[in-house]
């Protein structure tokens, strides 16, 4: 069974040596006439204020925590997609209401995130 | 010469063809991108390198090999050229699951047109989509570039934000399948009974967050040229670029391919066994079909973004987290009733 994997080992490698080989490429032919103002950050011409790695908007600190919570539920699911049709009736809605049950859960705590107005970008 | 020396053999050269086309796709989505959008515009666009301008994108590859590589003095040096490499790592590899015809017969030997015939191949797609965040944002977090760092922000919040009904409409499908294997999901689609019949529902919402994530009009705020000059590829110069460039067309060509395995009936032409055709012109039939239907979304990817203008970022999250999300859980759990009323 491992071995179906070997195809995706060696295709991953050949994309590794490709974008390797891409980026030291870039330095060997190309010009190297550096200066002072070419290396400075790009700023639509005017001098840079300050640096970049500032604070940032929480919002989207928010977003990546809503996401890893909704995720990690999508991934829960998958099992039970995955086993469903083959199960017989019974077990069949035994497994629904199950699903029901955990997505109910969720489906409130999704109201509450939306009542609290983490989502809203303004 | 051993069994294990001839499939390692026949692996490898699926792999070069694959990564052959793919790579020339890619030349050429640029190059259709350019005359089709100036189709659009009534211009002409590039047309004068070769007949109709077809050797441009070769032109394009040397001129950028031989531009300088600039790095910014403040940047982070390494992680700006790592993550051009991990964008293409990316992008290159996802097509190792997708089912790109039946089954060819050389000699007596029967070669699966697919690279990797895992069974997880569902979960392969979306795992590799997820780590393509990590070249946007690394690289606009070590430019050290203002511009670089919302485009970047803006491009995972999107990516994620999407990667959510997605996975919500594929999950719909794998219901329907009872398996994550891709080509189990084509065979399921013979004849006429292509998925985007039976889930038009999801089939939108993977389109429209199969455009999210790869970051195209109207979703394209990451490089939202009029406020972000380029987005999180503002500081990146010569092939880095390009790389970056390659990835964002390869994701288009990929994502198309996979909208057309999941909902379009992959290589399958219909009736095409009643035919009685030789197994070999079969073959062929079915690889050209996948590549006629993978090119027809390639050019639709195009036509949508010079027609669509572009969302407000509150727009679009809210898109995708009170529209997409809920419409999402909802396709899910009416699919898994009917199902059940089926059986």
């Amino acid at each position: 069974m491992l071995e179906s994997y070997i195809p995706i080992i060696i295709i991953i490698v050949i994309a590794v040596i490709f974008g390797i080989v891409n980026v030291f490429f870039s330095s060997l032919f190309g010009p190297k006439r550096p200066n002072k103002e070419k290396l400075s950050t790009y700023e639509s011409g005017i001098e840079p204020i300050g640096t970049a790695h500032e604070r940032f908007s929480v919002k989207f600190y928010m977003v990546a925590v809503l996401f890893i919570l909704f995720d990690i539920e999508v991934v829960f699911l998958y099992p039970w997609a995955a086993a469903f049709i083959n199960l017989e009736s019974a077990k069949m809605l035994y497994s629904f209401i199950s699903v029901s049950v955990f997505i109910v859960i969720l489906l409130i705590g999704y109201i509450y995130v939306i009542k609290k107005g983490a989502l809203k970008w303004d | 010469m051993s069994e294990f020396v001839i499939e390692l053999l026949i692996t490898l050269s699926k792999i070069s063809v694959v990564l052959a086309v793919l790579l020339t796709g890619v030349a050429y989505s640029v190059y259709a991108e350019r005359r089709v959008s100036a189709f659009i515009q009534n211009r002409y666009g590039p047309n004068r390198v070769g007949p109709q301008g077809l050797l441009q994108p070769l032109v394009d590859v040397i001129k950028l090999l031989l531009k300088e590589d600039i790095v910014p003095a403040s940047a982070n040096k390494f992680i700006h050229s790592l993550a051009p490499v991990i964008s293409i790592i990316v992008s290159l590899s996802t097509f190792a699951v997708i089912p790109f015809g039946d089954t060819i017969t050389i000699g007596d030997r029967v070669i699966k047109l697919q690279i990797a015939d895992v069974n997880i191949g569902v979960l392969y797609f979306l795992a590799m989509t997820s780590l393509g965040v990590y070249g946007v944002t690394l690289s606009g977090w070590s430019s050290n570039n203002k511009y670089s760092l919302l485009g970047g922000l803006r491009s995972s919040a999107q990516m994620i934000s999407y990667e959510l009904s997605m996975g919500l409409a594929i999950i719909a499908i794998i219901l329907m399948n009872g398996s994550l294997q891709l080509d189990v999901m084509v065979n399921n689609q013979a004849g006429w009974k292509w998925n985007i019949f039976l889930q038009p529902v999801g089939f939108i919402i993977f389109l429209v967050s199969a455009f999210a994530e790869t970051n195209r009009t109207p979703f394209d705020l990451p490089e939202a040229e009029q406020e972000l000059v380029g987005g999180y590829h503002t500081e990146y110069s010569s092939m880095k670029f390009a790389l970056f460039f390659l990835a964002e067309y390869a994701n288009v060509i990929i994502s198309s391919a996979m909208i057309t395995t999941i909902y379009l009936g992959g290589w399958q032409f219909p009736y095409l066994q009643d035919f009685g055709l030789p197994p070999m012109l079969v073959s062929i039939i079915q690889i050209l079909t996948f590549v006629t239907k993978v090119v027809a979304l390639v050019f639709f990817f195009i036509w949508v973004r010079w027609t669509i203008p572009r969302f407000r970022y509150d727009q679009l999250m809210n898109l995708g987290w009170k529209i997409m999300l809920p419409l999402g859980i909802a396709n899910l759990v009416v699919t898994a009733i009917v199902l059940m009323l089926l059986k």
